[in-house]
């Protein structure tokens, strides 16, 4: 059925597999941290390359050696990567890398760094990158239907704040564009406790919402109570979250599930910076509750926007997807107005209602995909924290 | 709304609100909105409360639970008077 919303279209670049992206970088990625050093000397080079360094991909192995390699190729598969310049340490993982991104049809090239040292390694990896940016820039934006943006969410430095305004802002955003057949991606696993018996009827069917209460109930399992000193106060909730006032998880977790809205299902479960397989709709992504972990891991499964309620103001941002900041907290708004792009403090004061705040944030979307730089972008924000998920050999 | 409220209450059957104003103080004679259907009710503050933190609708009993959302969100430890401050100090996760 048509809505207000299905003539909406934004500004992208359509690449080679069909997918929108709403940004045009040029990625210079490391396998490992040991061709970081490399990696940024190219992008310092090349202008209008990044380097996205990173602490991992040494003697990992089994699960997390897996979720290694999924968040590097998902990360440099991403619609708003145009081109990457992959750089290893050795060929073997850099070409695995490589060839993942490659399947994307995007540009990539692939050097590896022993046998030649660094130097050399620069040299012709720096060649390739400024081929990729003057190919790069001549791409023209193009007009696209909203359908076609994926579009994450989680939220950060929550109070009370966030389940009363910016987490039903978003909410309602879903609730309007995932019927217009946007991809949808949710997650932060720990933080449904206390709300998993309202999340698990959100599942599309029984079988969804059984196979998500297995996977929440794991990691209660495997990771907090295999690991909790103590009720895991100050860490979730956070010291951040206490201070605005949320006072337990259960608390935290209601207020966490505004974010999918009123009437939105999830249709299917994500690994860790898996991509979606099930068409369009709402998915949940097994994830930490750590910004920057779950920003990075949802870009790696393929977002290219990502929404993010703050109450006391998380400044987190992400280096390829462009994070759209949303506070419902007037002190927030007096003190940090810097990080925020859509103020929804009306809410609070009944001035503004949830709807209203639902077009505000939707309209920014389309402004972010058409290319205004959110305030994360502006300021620098480009937290990419890989997920690790126990020690290395 | 001509008047701003003090506090938000999100469902009837909820017995704490969250105070939405800064440098809220003791004898406030509040404005407490639910945000369900926005009809309002006034109580008087108890304490000076922090913006974001939450009020009690209700004198507490040790061992009562809190409910926001219409849900269970977490064990009184300490008996709260209506009007007054719930953190931390007198209510506790019965999750971890």
């Amino acid at each position: 059925m048509a809505s207000k919303f299905s003539n909406l279209t934004v500004k992208g670049y359509r690449r080679e597999n069909g997918r929108v992206g709403v940004r045009n970088h040029v990625v210079i990625l490391p396998v490992d941290d040991i061709s970081n050093a490399a990696c940024e000397a190219v992008a310092n080079n090349v202008k209008g390359t990044m380097a996205l360094p990173h602490a991992y991909g040494r003697l990992q192995f089994g699960e997390d050696l897996e979720l290694h390699f999924r968040t590097m190729i998902g990360t440099g598969a991403n619609p708003n990567v145009a081109a990457v310049v992959v750089i290893g340490i050795e060929p073997g993982w850099t070409k695995r890398i490589a060839d993942g991104i490659r399947a994307t049809g995007k540009p990539v090239s692939e050097f590896s760094i022993e046998q030649k040292g660094d130097f050399e390694t620069i040299r012709a990896a720096s060649w390739a990158a400024k081929e990729y940016v003057h190919w790069a820039t001549e791409l023209q934006r193009e007009e696209c239907s909203i359908s076609e943006l994926w579009v994450s969410t989680k939220c950060g430095e929550s109070d009370t704040t966030t389940g009363l305004g910016s987490c039903p802002t978003v909410g309602n955003m879903y609730d309007k564009l995932l019927p217009e057949g946007i991809y949808g991606f949710f997650g932060e696993t720990s933080e449904i406790t206390g709300a998993e018996h309202i999340c698990q009827k959100r599942a599309i069917n029984e079988e969804v919402g059984e196979r998500w209460y297995k996977m929440w109930k794991a990691y209660q399992d495997d990771v907090i109570f295999a690991h909790q000193t103590d009720d895991l106060s100050d860490s979730q909730p956070t010291k951040g979250n206490i201070e605005g006032g949320l006072t337990t998880i259960e608390e935290k977790a209601l207020g966490n599930l505004e974010k999918i809205g009123r009437t939105s299902q999830y249709i299917d479960i994500l690994e860790p910076a898996e991509m979606p397989a099930s068409g369009n709709g709402l998915y949940f992504m097994d994830s930490s509750s750590a910004a920057a972990e779950c920003v990075t891991l949802m870009a790696a499964g393929g977002a290219v926007i990502h929404t993010f309620p703050t109450g006391q103001g998380n400044v987190v941002g992400n280096p390829i997807v462009p994070v759209i900041k949303i506070t419902a907290n007037p002190r927030t708004v007096r003190t940090m107005s810097e990080h925020v792009d859509v103020d929804v403090s009306g809410i609070l004061r009944r001035e503004m209602t949830i709807d209203e705040a639902g077009d505000e944030l939707i309209e920014m979307i389309c402004r972010t995909a058409n290319g205004r730089n959110t305030a994360a972008e502006a300021l620098g924000h480009r937290e990419f924290s890989m997920t690790k998920l126990y020690r290395s050999a | 709304m001509a008047e701003i409220p003090h506090l938000l209450v999100h469902e009837h059957d909820d017995n704490v609100g969250v105070v939405v104003v800064e440098g809220l103080t003791a004898g406030t004679d509040m404005l407490v909105c639910v945000t369900h259907d926005n009809s309002t009710f006034r109580l008087t503050s108890g304490m000076d409360v922090p913006i974001g933190h939450k009020i009690a609708l209700k004198d507490f009993k040790e061992g009562d639970t809190a409910i926001k959302y219409g849900e269970d969100i977490g064990k009184i430890i300490a008996d709260i008077a209506k009007g007054d401050h719930v953190h931390t100090h007198n209510c506790k996760t019965k999750r971890w």
